[in-house]
Order: structure tokens, then C-alpha cells, then sequence
């Protein structure tokens, strides 16, 4: 039997003092995943009660030979409370698909409901949601770049704070949950003051990095929610981008849950 | 005959009473949404191989306008009018007009839902499936569009729908009955005989007609029951002649009752689709009155971006079933669809155009019919597309009604501006 000295003592009770100085030091907080979800929570909760807007969404697609096509929509989301939001977008340019509109019931822990109503025939039909990374109208934007993001799709992991222009971000790395989801991760740069989103960089499955995300021109809605009046998306393997412009928001609109409905959705022009 | 000019002139005049009504209280009423838009099509199908008829070209030219007004007041209460006007070179039973949507729509809150009511000409879609719409049966075909049968003709109707958390609850009073059309003489796409146009033949003058549907979704399942009770949409084409004594079929219309069910499961990438209908009253293809019950299975697959590109493919088969077996009537060209299988698959580029291409096989599990349909759809400019289709008659059952149609495959090609 060894005698026990007071020297392994010591040694045997140090990561117990460790421990306890760890806990006690404001430096050891929480772990980077902690604070990634922490920001990503915070920013939820900064959205909610905003009710409902109508917002207006021009894309311009470029190719890499600069030439342009041009996509108009209009926009209509409606917050749900303990759930996702629900979104209906109707068409207007090109021509071809005017009137057409898609109906989307976000879920949080679930697949979202999704509907597409075809003027031509009247004919509402119900699509599968697991198109998350197709492009939207053929622009450089996914279905899950537009759509809204709930803290539970993803995992998070918060890198470091930097300069962003006069701003300084926090840079957050998040990770889709669904395996549809064609990123294996993004990056996300966001001022802490305001917790606007600056920058997205979006890694492929294969983690080459896609595309990069860049927002500006940010208003304020009633004090609070602020939106950004454009989006621009950078393909960086096709040289392809789109410029995505929002304009005319409205808030606390007379929206409301029946004209996010199959019957609603028939009505819109 | 009296019916049919009615059917003609009340509509029309009402709506343009509505129109001018409506013109003259949107200058008086600030705030009145104005939308106008529509389509103008030039097309030509081409036919290689003669005819079985005389009289039949190889070629048809001709063009569509459809425009689309829209006024809609503060409220949202609005008025839309959709005349449409087909010109052919070739048949003249091809050129026609239509009130596609002549109709006023109000809407409100009643408790937890909403009411929604439509007065007026308006189109109505119900069903799920692709292969054929079993349970549609609010507006007529407009067969001389298409013999695929998905241009309709627009029906008079007043429409109740009244919607809540326990589902939809829609309800039609139709007053009209609009007969189906059919190519002419020197038509392609002609059963044996030609389909009088100048009469058709009622079992019941009273032509009021009822259908009513409700509809829920319950998470990834959408489902609606039907019920229709009136005039068919199917005419029994009774053989007859015409005032100069030819030999023609005529259109004849029982009076029907239908219960339909159409359901969809949407599962990840996978749809899964059924339609189903019960009928009675209707005359089978020998003349005699026979219940039976129909339906269409199916599945539908989407393989998203495939190979990493921005492609998307899909892949959709559906069964065809009539209880009625070889006593069926034709429902879509050129098979009867009594136990018949259609596969079809669609790629999707999903590129700035909109390209898209669609191909599918429709056959006959019993017999030998089979027809094969290719389509490419491009977009040109923001005004502009273009669509080519193909119909290729691989086969025609000589027990088919269709035989006569066995030599009139064809190349469409359509160049649309839309504004």
C-alpha cells in the first residue's frame, strides 16, 4: 500500500480545484455550441410579435456572361405562434407564371406543408416540401435560402467576434439538421447590437464553399424588426448571381389565417 | 335549339351588364384594384401521315387570345372576366369562343372560418391524379382544345364554400349546361362519324344541377368527398343523322349521380394519389344504363438535383380502372381507360427558361392501344415561350372507338406571348 502524501493529495484533488475555478471564472461561460444557439435563440425571439407583413420581392438573375432575367413576386407571412410562420408568395414576372402561387405551412419539429396553385387549370396542388435545395425560379437562391429558418433546424457553433465594416459580428457556424438540406454548413455573420444578418457563406455536402450571401440597405418596422432591402447571392462555381430587392413592407397588416388557407390560396390573383 | 341560344346570350349579356355596371362604379369608387393580363398563342400541328378521312389536312394553323381582366375593390371584392377565342384554319368546329371566368367573388368571416361566394362563369378543378380527372365534373371538356381533355369550358354556377379548422365545405348550384365539343368534318382527331353540333339531346330538360364537396387535411393527408347530382359532363354519342340525312352521332345526356373520393398522401418525395367514383345513371357504350364504379391509383417520385445538378427528376405511374371493362365509354383519347397503365416522367432543369420536358406512355393492359406524349416547354424571354409536343398513336385497338384516329399523331408547336 502506498501512504498517501499530501502531495497526491494535491494532485488527486486538482482537476476538482480546476473544475471549481472553471466554473467560477466568467471566462468558461458556456461551450461555442452553447453560444452559437444562444444568438441564434436571441435573434428568434428578437422576430417575435411582428404578427404579419406584405413585402414585395424583385430578383435580377445575372449569368457569368452578365446577361439578365428579371423575377417579381409578392410576398405575404403570417407568424404563428409555437410553430413556423406561414408564407404565400404569388407571381408576377415572368409573365408566364403570373398568378401562380405557392402556399407554404412552415413547421418546426416537422416537415413543412407546401401547396402550389396553377391559375391555368385552378388546380391546387399539394407538393412535397423535401425540395429544401432546389433553386427558386432559377435563381441563384434555394427553396431553404427563402424560407424561414427555425432555431431547431440547425446546430450551431459559434466561431469568434469580428469586424464587420462599423460593426462587429458574431461569426456563427450552423448545421442543417435535415438531410435534405444541401449545405453541410453555413456561416453566419451578425451584428451584436442588433443581431441583423450581414453575411451567409453556404458549404456544400462536400464542403466546397457555394455560395456567399450578402445583406444591405436594413430598415426598421415599428421600432423593431429590422429587414434588409436587398440580398445578394454569389454562386461561386457557376459565376451566377441573383439580387434579391424588397421593397414596399408593410407591417400589421389586415392578413390573417384564412388567407393562408387551400381556399385562400384559389383567391389570389 | 332554344337551349342553346339561351345558353349563348344570357350568359354574355349578363356579363356585360356586370361589366359595364362594374366600369361604371369602379370610375365612381376610388381605391379599385386593375389588373389585366392574358396570353396570345400561335400554333401549328402538324400531321404526317394522311388521314383516315377525306377531307382531312395535314396541317393546321391557327391562334388563341385569352385575356384576363381583374377588378377588385378595397375589400378585395372583385370581378374577373376571361373571354377566350380560338382561331383554326382547319376545322372550323375548332374555332370557337368561350367565357372562360365571368365572375363576381365576395368573401367574409363566419366564426372561426370564412365564406367564400362566386357568381357567375367560373372553372373548377377537383382531383389529384395526372393520367386522367376521374372525379372533375363541375365544368365540361372543351375537347376540341385537346384531346387530352384538360381545357374546359367555362360553366355558370353559383358557388358556395364555406371553410373552417374542420375543413371545406364547397356547394354549386349549376343552372346551365354546356354540351362537350368535338372536332368537325375535316378535324383530325375524329371518331367514325362526326358529332352533331346542331342539337343535343336531353333525358331531362330541367338542367339545374347540383355537386357539393368537402375537403381536410390531416398533416400529410389531403382528402375530399364528392357528390354530383344532375346532367353528365360524358355524352352517349347516339348514332342518328343530321338535317341533310348524313349519318352523325349525337350528343346524348342522362341525368347522373356521382360520389367521388380523391385523396393524396404526400410522404417526403413520394405522392401517393387515388381517385375514385361511384356513378349511376349513365348508359354504358352499348346504350344500356349501367352503375359502376371507377378509379385511378397511383404514385408519384421526385429525385431532387440529381447527379449535384440543378435538375430534378420525376417519375409518376397511375392505373386506370372502369367497372364497366369493355363496356366503358371513351373518357380520354384515344383508350377508353377501362384497365389501362400511363407512366410518365418529368425533368425539370430548373434553369433560368424554365426548361422542362415531359414524356409519358399511356396503354392498354388488355388491348393494344398505346399512345406516347412528349412535350418541351422553354421560356424565350420574360414574354415569350415556347412549347413543342408530340403525340405519337403507337397503336389503336381495332374494338377501340378511337380506331379512326390510329393515323393522326402529331408535332404541336406553340408560341405564346403572354402580358
Amino acid at each position: 500500500m502506498i501512504p498517501i502524501r499530501p502531495i497526491h493529495l494535491f494532485f488527486a484533488l486538482c482537476p476538482i480545484i480546476l473544475f471549481c475555478l472553471g466554473v467560477s471564472s466568467p471566462a468558461r461561460s458556456e461551450s461555442a455550441e452553447e453560444t452559437g444557439l444562444k444568438i441564434a435563440q436571441d435573434s428568434q425571439d428578437r422576430e417575435k410579435g411582428f404578427g404579419n407583413f406584405t413585402a414585395q420581392q424583385t430578383m435580377m438573375l445575372r449569368n457569368k456572361h452578365g446577361q439578365e432575367s428579371r423575377r417579381q413576386l409578392r410576398v405575404k407571412v403570417l407568424e404563428v405562434s409555437e410553430d413556423g410562420d406561414k408564407s404565400l408568395f404569388v407571381f408576377d414576372e415572368p409573365r408566364d407564371v403570373k398568378g401562380t402561387a405557392l402556399l407554404i405551412h412552415a413547421h418546426r419539429e416537422s416537415a413543412d406543408d407546401q401547396w402550389l396553385y396553377l391559375p391555368a387549370l385552378k388546380r391546387v396542388k399539394r407538393i412535397s416540401s423535401s425540395n429544401q435545395s432546389g433553386s427558386f425560379m432559377g435563381s441563384e437562391f434555394a427553396y431553404e435560402d427563402l424560407t424561414p429558418q427555425a432555431v431547431e433546424k440547425f446546430t450551431y457553433r459559434y466561431l469568434r467576434d469580428e469586424a464587420y465594416g462599423d460593426l462587429t459580428c458574431t461569426v456563427t457556424e450552423r448545421f442543417p439538421v435535415d438531410k435534405k438540406s444541401g449545405y453541410s454548413r453555413q456561416v453566419v455573420w451578425r451584428d451584436k447590437d442588433e443581431l441583423r444578418v450581414w453575411k451567409v457563406e453556404y458549404y456544400d455536402r462536400k464542403d466546397a464553399h457555394l455560395k456567399t450571401l450578402t445583406l444591405g440597405n436594413y430598415a426598421q418596422y415599428l421600432a423593431r424588426y429590422w429587414r434588409a432591402g436587398e440580398m445578394t447571392m454569389v454562386n461561386h462555381l457557376t459565376g451566377k448571381s441573383t439580387v434579391l430587392t424588397w421593397t414596399d413592407f408593410e407591417f400589421q397588416t389586415d392578413l390573417n389565417d384564412r388567407d393562408f388557407t387551400q381556399t385562400g390560396l384559389k383567391r389570389v390573383r | 335549339m332554344l337551349r342553346r341560344t339561351a345558353l349563348h346570350i344570357l350568359p354574355f349579356g349578363a356579363v356585360w351588364i356586370l361589366v359595364l355596371v362594374f366600369a361604371v362604379g369602379a370610375h365612381a369608387e376610388i381605391g379599385i384594384d386593375r389588373d389585366f393580363s392574358g396570353r396570345v398563342n400561335v400554333e401549328s400541328r402538324w400531321f404526317p401521315k394522311a388521314g383516315a378521312f377525306s377531307g382531312q389536312g395535314a396541317h393546321a394553323i391557327g391562334f388563341v387570345v385569352l385575356p384576363k381582366l381583374y377588378l377588385a375593390d378595397a375589400e378585395g371584392r372583385s370581378f374577373t372576366l376571361s373571354p377566350f377565342f380560338r382561331y383554326d384554319n382547319a376545322d372550323s368546329r375548332r374555332t370557337h369562343a368561350d367565357l372562360r371566368e365571368a365572375y363576381f367573388l365576395v368573401f367574409g368571416e363566419i366564426g372561426d372560418g370564412e365564406w367564400e361566394l362566386r357568381v357567375g362563369i367560373d372553372q373548377v378543378f377537383w382531383g389529384v391524379t395526372e393520367s386522367q380527372h376521374l372525379v372533375d365534373i363541375v365544368n365540361q371538356i372543351d375537347l376540341v382544345e385537346h384531346p387530352n381533355g384538360e381545357a374546359k369550358l367555362g360553366q355558370p354556377m353559383v358557388n358556395i364554400t364555406w371553410s373552417s379548422d374542420w375543413g371545406v365545405v364547397e356547394f354549386f348550384v349549376l343552372p346551365y349546361h354546356r354540351a362537350r365539343t368535338f372536332p368537325g368534318k375535316s378535324g383530325r382527331l375524329r371518331l367514325p362519324l362526326v358529332v352533331e353540333d346542331e342539337h343535343v339531346e336531353y333525358e331531362s330538360e330541367a338542367y339545374l344541377d347540383f355537386a357539393a364537396r368537402y375537403s381536410q387535411s390531416f398533416g400529410a393527408f389531403d382528402a375530399g368527398v364528392s357528390v354530383f347530382n344532375g346532367t353528365s359532363r360524358e355524352p352517349f354519342l347516339m348514332p342518328g343523322v343530321d338535317s341533310s340525312g348524313m349519318p352523325v352521332f349525337v350528343q346524348y345526356y342522362d341525368q347522373i349521380r356521382q360520389f367521388g373520393l380523391d385523396a393524396q398522401l404526400t410522404v417526403g418525395s413520394y405522392l401517393f394519389k387515388l381517385e375514385a367514383m361511384q356513378r349511376a345513371g349513365a348508359r354504358n357504350l352499348l346504350g344500356m344504363e349501367e352503375n359502376y364504379v371507377a378509379s385511378v391509383f397511383g404514385g408519384e417520385y421526385t429525385f431532387y438535383s440529381v447527379f449535384d445538378s440543378a435538375v430534378d427528376l420525376i417519375l409518376l405511374g397511375e392505373w386506370n380502372y372502369d367497372g364497366r371493362g369493355r363496356n366503358a365509354t371513351p373518357s380520354r383519347s384515344p383508350s377508353t381507360l377501362e384497365n389501362d397503365f400511363f407512366f410518365a416522367t418529368r425533368i425539370a432543369f430548373n434553369d433560368v427558361q424554365s426548361t422542362e420536358i415531359v414524356a409519358s406512355i399511356l396503354g392498354d393492359a388488355g388491348r393494344s392501344t398505346r399512345a406516347l406524349f412528349v412535350e418541351l416547354d422553354r421560356r424565350l424571354s420574360d414574354q415569350l415561350s415556347l412549347d413543342i409536343e408530340a403525340i405519337h398513336l403507337l397503336s389503336i385497338d381495332k374494338a377501340d372507338i378511337h380506331y379512326d384516329t390510329r393515323r393522326d399523331s402529331f408535332v404541336d408547336l406553340r408560341l405564346t406571348y403572354n402580358f
